[in-house]
């Protein structure tokens, strides 16, 4: 019989239906032999959930294993329980699970406490008044049922942090003995002592420590312990140094633990292995909450990550880079997501990377023109993925603009978004929310700055629905689009020709089975009989954004309703009253009686009747009195424009969908451009150049490891922009100063010469200047065995010296720099090969540890550099012409250090 | 919850042992067994032995023809789960001496044994493999 039902388990398994010997292995747990009984409590176990008829049948066969002398008994019945008992038959276990935690056999008191954390599981209540089981299981002499009842506890924790403060200590008590080796030697895995409670452990103080200064300091020394304790030369080692860091970034901040992570981090993004550079992605995106400079030291890692092939580590990557943007590196990051996007087709991480685009759009977006052109992306790509609230959104802002007091760029912004729409409509399949926003947009401005003719756009518009002709909702907003053009038209006082195609949409929509579609069609019609003067009055130009102000208690309406009461109507109950009410009408009459048992009592009953046609009064009078809009002279159209609730421009409209508030402030951000830009911009693009030439200075004196040539050409330019770009610009800066930087960023030595520019240059200056040491300190101990011990910054600084003092004239003016270039290129290229001949093996490529991390920042300059030997200037300009149209074209570079020293 | 599901799959694409902590229906079991093998198998040694799928993490482990899938929340430790891949493969080791997919298709309920000692509610419960293997042991001298 045993093996007829492990090959059940096999059918099973193998995806066929194998109901009909469920009751087999139901039999067989009533069987004597112990291994039959053990493997009739697996069948059912895989067999059947918690909910399944046969489920009765169990229940008393595990009561009474669970009485068993043999113990073995007892833990194949509460494996069962684990898994088969419901919230329901609790009760029917729970007292003799309760005894069994006391059972001398430390298997059964383990599986016992697992039972109860099951139970904790399925329903809190049940076990709440057995906590306190749980933290007496945990100083069981056993550490196997020590082990096991912090499952329950992180649980409890997890949902309850205050009241297990006290366990603090004791966690911390626990977690030190076991990396002490305390526990029996069968716990140890490679030499680790217990790897997987220390890992549960530490996911407990992590919960316990969050925000709490003073559980925190509890778990310093612990921590700090493990991690000098880890061997980070196996798994499992780095298993428990994640999740140090893990707890590291958790718990209340401690430098020297931080330390130890950033430490820890490096060495996992160094390594081959692409899982602990996973896993280091994802340590460093928690890391990087607390101290968000560590990204600056690995972000050539970081890049490789995100272009490894590898879909998992990428996605990591993002999600490291999404936690990681600013307003500096926006765009670039949003860019680079929509392309990843695009790439991809499984749905489910399409719709989470779109929300992600859009998210850090609104929250960052350095324009509004930038902004639409992003959204118009994710939208063509993923538009049926996108949650219809950020379509709303984006047509807010383009009627609102700014929230500037600045038409003219308003309105420049409108016309584009026209113009880029015109030009998205010829694309073959576009989705649904996008066509929306689409049609909303021309018909509200499509004629408004003159550019297209009213015909053109409502050609273009019966296209759409045409083209669509299944999708109501894009007919429905193409309609009244032709409508607001239409009026506009009428209103300018111009004569109105619809086209004929626009003609026959009408009047299929006339006939349209969609009542929705039917009223819009109406409406248009009625809107191109009236005259100039009414038309404007209803739909006036550009007012999308006033408000509309509704009588929400319908006051007009108190007169009717008096008299309706007078003649013996019922009162209106309010919604929240009549619920319940509703519920129960929905009942025959003879469930009268369940309805009051079960409490719900409404005297009112009687008379549904009565009730109900007070109740409608309002809705179906209004076609006759309700004049919302301040119109008297047409009643009728007005009361219509205030029904199309998807009509933005119109009455409830703004109710109903532009509840957008707050958007605007999440925008407060953006507009540097302006009033800097105005300014500078033209003589930046001359700069450009120079700002290029300088910036490859900087990477020159920086200097001081070689690269295998080879390799470096390979990483370079590319990834030293987008470098560059991810992690140069934080917004510490003020962006008005971000010009002059510009020319002063690259090396110290240039600032010099710059230096009395201006102050704000001069302190720019002076963090980079105490950058490097900073850097050496860091980066000392892994040079030390490769290189002769030369502070190689030092010496090239050195080095540098006369060259920089030889161009320094030259950089006061900025075009000669330019030409300058090449010369301290060809100089540094000679210091750099002689000071580092030698290295040649240590140059194992991008992937070599001790560079990548110890230059940082920097790094990834001079690489970028020092690959571009032969054909400098193209890459520089290909570089310049980057930063221009990829990066706020401002402040990356002298940041750098800024950010690095906090 | 911590663990989702285990997963035994050959190289073919063939489920050679599966547990669940949630319950799932045979079509549902069915339809993710075959997204996740699939996606699986398509990768090759160099890339990281952990995938996401949905609103969880796949972690895997090859063992000759065998892969060894564990199905985690997004907030596990992966690198844990998959030394944990390799304790279970240990400690089947130790049973069997040299296991191989034979053995996990011919004993199958042994081996669910072991996952059961180890794994309750979804969560590691015992690492020691004297621990997990003597209730077995014991069984086999009992028949």
């Amino acid at each position: 019989m045993k093996e007829y039902i492990i090959r059940l388990v096999y059918v099973e398994m193998l995806g066929h239906d194998a109901s009909f010997g469920y009751i087999h292995a139901v039999k067989m747990i009533h069987d004597d032999s112990l291994l039959v009984k053990r493997t009739g409590y697996l069948a059912v176990t895989l067999f059947l959930n918690e909910d399944h008829d046969l489920i009765i049948l169990i229940v008393n066969t595990i009561q009474k294993d669970l009485k068993s002398d043999n113990y073995l008994v007892v833990c194949a019945a509460l494996n069962a329980v684990c898994k088969l008992i419901n919230e329901e038959t609790i009760p029917a276990v729970l007292p003799q699970i309760v005894e069994l935690l006391a059972h001398p056999k430390e298997a059964v008191r383990k599986k016992a406490i697992m039972a109860l954390h099951r139970f904790y599981q399925k329903s809190p209540s049940s076990v709440s008044h057995l906590v306190s089981n749980f933290r007496k299981r945990l100083c069981d002499n056993d550490p196997g049922v020590m082990g096991a009842t912090l499952c329950p506890l992180f649980d409890l924790i997890t949902n309850d942090v205050n009241s297990y403060k006290d366990l603090v200590i004791s966690f911390v008590s626990i977690l030190k003995q076991v990396a002490e080796r305390r526990l029996p030697k069968a716990y140890d895995y490679h030499q680790m002592p217990a790897p997987f409670i220390q890992i549960k452990l530490l996911k407990i103080l992590a919960l316990l420590g969050s925000s709490d200064k003073q559980a925190s300091e509890n778990m310093y020394t612990v921590v700090g312990d493990i991690f000098r304790k880890c061997d980070s030369s196996s798994n499992i080692g780095n298993a428990v140094l994640y999740e140090c860091i893990c707890c590291v970034s958790s718990i209340y901040p401690n430098p020297k633990l931080l330390e130890s992570a950033a430490d820890a981090i490096s060495r996992f993004l160094k390594s081959d292995s692409h899982n602990l550079k996973y896993m280091g992605i994802d340590a460093l995106g928690r890391l990087i909450k607390i101290s968000p400079e560590i990204a600056e030291q690995h972000q050539l890692a970081v890049i490789d990550c995100l272009e490894d092939p590898d879909d998992t580590l990428k996605r990591k990557t993002f999600e490291l880079l999404y936690k990681m943007t600013k307003s500096t590196n926006v765009e670039v990051i949003v860019d680079r997501m929509i392309d990843y996007m695009n790439s991809i087709n499984d749905n489910h991480y399409k719709t989470e990377i779109a929300s992600r685009c859009v998210e850090l759009a609104e929250q960052f977006a350095p324009s509004n023109q930038w902004f639409i052109q992003t959204m118009n992306k994710v939208f063509e790509h993923a538009g049926d993925l996108v949650n219809i609230k950020v379509a709303h959104n984006l047509m807010r802002l383009i009627a609102e603009g700014f929230g500037e007091d600045d038409d003219t760029a308003d309105s420049q912004l409108r016309s584009s978004a026209v113009e880029s729409y015109l030009h998205i409509l010829g694309e073959p399949k576009l989705p649904s929310v996008f066509l929306q926003v689409i049609c909303w947009v021309l018909g509200e401005y499509g004629t408004a700055d003159g550019k297209y003719s009213a015909s053109y756009i409502t050609g273009k518009l019966c296209d759409v629905a045409e083209a669509y002709s299944n999708d109501e909702t894009v007919k429905a907003y193409a309609v009244t689009a032709l409508m607001k053009i239409y009026a506009f038209e009428i209103a300018a006082g111009r004569k109105v020709d619809m086209l004929p195609e626009c003609h026959s949409l009408m009047e299929e929509f006339l006939a349209s089975h969609s009542t929705d579609l039917q009223q819009r069609a109406y409406e248009l019609q009625a809107v191109i009989g009236l005259d100039a003067h009414a038309v404007e009055s209803i739909l006036p130009s550009d007012a999308s954004c006033e408000d509309i102000e509704v009588d929400k208690a319908l006051s007009f309406l108190n007169d009717y309703i008096q008299e309706a009461i007078e003649k013996g109507a019922q009162p209106y109950i309010p919604e929240s009253e009549r619920t319940g009410m509703l519920n129960i009408s929905n009942f025959r009459n003879q469930d009268h009686h369940e309805a009051s048992s079960h409490g719900l009592r409404f005297e009112a009953y009687e008379l549904p009747k009565q009730t109900v046609q007070a109740r409608i009064p309002p809705a179906s009078l209004a076609s006759t009195e309700l004049v919302p809009v301040p119109e008297p002279m047409y009643p009728r159209e007005s009361y219509q424009t205030t029904t199309v609730p998807s009509v933005s421009s119109d009455a409830a409209s703004t109710e109903l969908k532009l509840r957008l508030d707050g958007v605007q402030k999440r925008w407060g951000r953006q507009t540097h451009f302006p009033s800097t830009s105005t300014s500078n911009s033209t003589s930046l693009k001359t700069v450009n150049g120079i700002t290029q030439v300088d910036g490859s200075n900087t990477a020159n004196s920086r200097t001081r490891e070689t690269y295998d040539s080879r390799k470096q050409v390979e990483i370079s330019p590319e990834k030293q922009k987008l470098a560059a770009s991810l992690f140069g610009g934080p917004s510490k800066t003020e962006k008005k100063s971000a010009t002059g930087h510009k020319s002063s960023k690259p090396s110290s030595h240039m600032v010099k010469s710059h230096a009395p520019k201006s102050s704000m240059e001069v302190a720019s200056e002076k963090t980079s200047v105490q950058q490097p040491p900073d850097l050496l300190d860091f980066g000392e101990p892994t040079v030390k065995s490769t290189a002769p011990s030369l502070d190689p910054f030092k010496d090239l600084e050195g080095l540098l010296e006369p060259t920089t003092q030889v161009s320094s004239a030259v950089n006061h003016s900025s075009t000669a720099a330019v030409t300058k270039s090449p010369d301290i290129m060809g100089l540094y290229t000679e210091t750099t090969a002689g000071a580092h001949h030698k290295d040649s093996d240590i140059l194992s490529g991008l992937s070599n540890p001790p560079m990548t991390n110890m230059v940082g920042g920097t790094t990834t300059m001079q690489v970028a550099q020092s690959s571009k030997g032969p054909n400098l200037k193209d890459s520089l300009e290909k570089d310049a012409l980057v930063r221009q149209m990829g990066v706020t074209p401002s402040s990356q570079n002298p940041n750098l250090f800024k950010d690095i020293l906090g | 919850m911590g663990i989702r599901f285990i997963l035994m799959v050959n190289k073919q694409g063939q489920t050679r042992l599966a547990q669940y902590y949630e319950w799932l229906t045979l079509e549902e079991r069915r339809a993710l067994e075959g997204e996740i093998v699939r996606k699986c198998l398509a990768r090759n040694e160099q890339q990281c032995s952990f995938v996401e799928h949905r609103n969880y993490k796949i972690v895997y482990r090859r063992y000759a023809s065998l892969f060894f899938l564990v199905g985690v929340d997004n907030d596990e430790n992966e690198l844990a789960i998959l030394e944990f891949i390799h304790l279970l493969v240990e400690t089947m080791d130790r049973h069997f001496g040299n296991v191989c997919e034979l053995d996990i298709m011919f004993h199958l309920e042994k081996a669910h044994f072991m996952l059961e000692e180890m794994v309750m509610n979804g969560s590691i419960v015992e690492t020691s493999k004297a621990n997990i293997l003597s209730p077995i042991q014991l069984m086999d001298k009992a028949s």
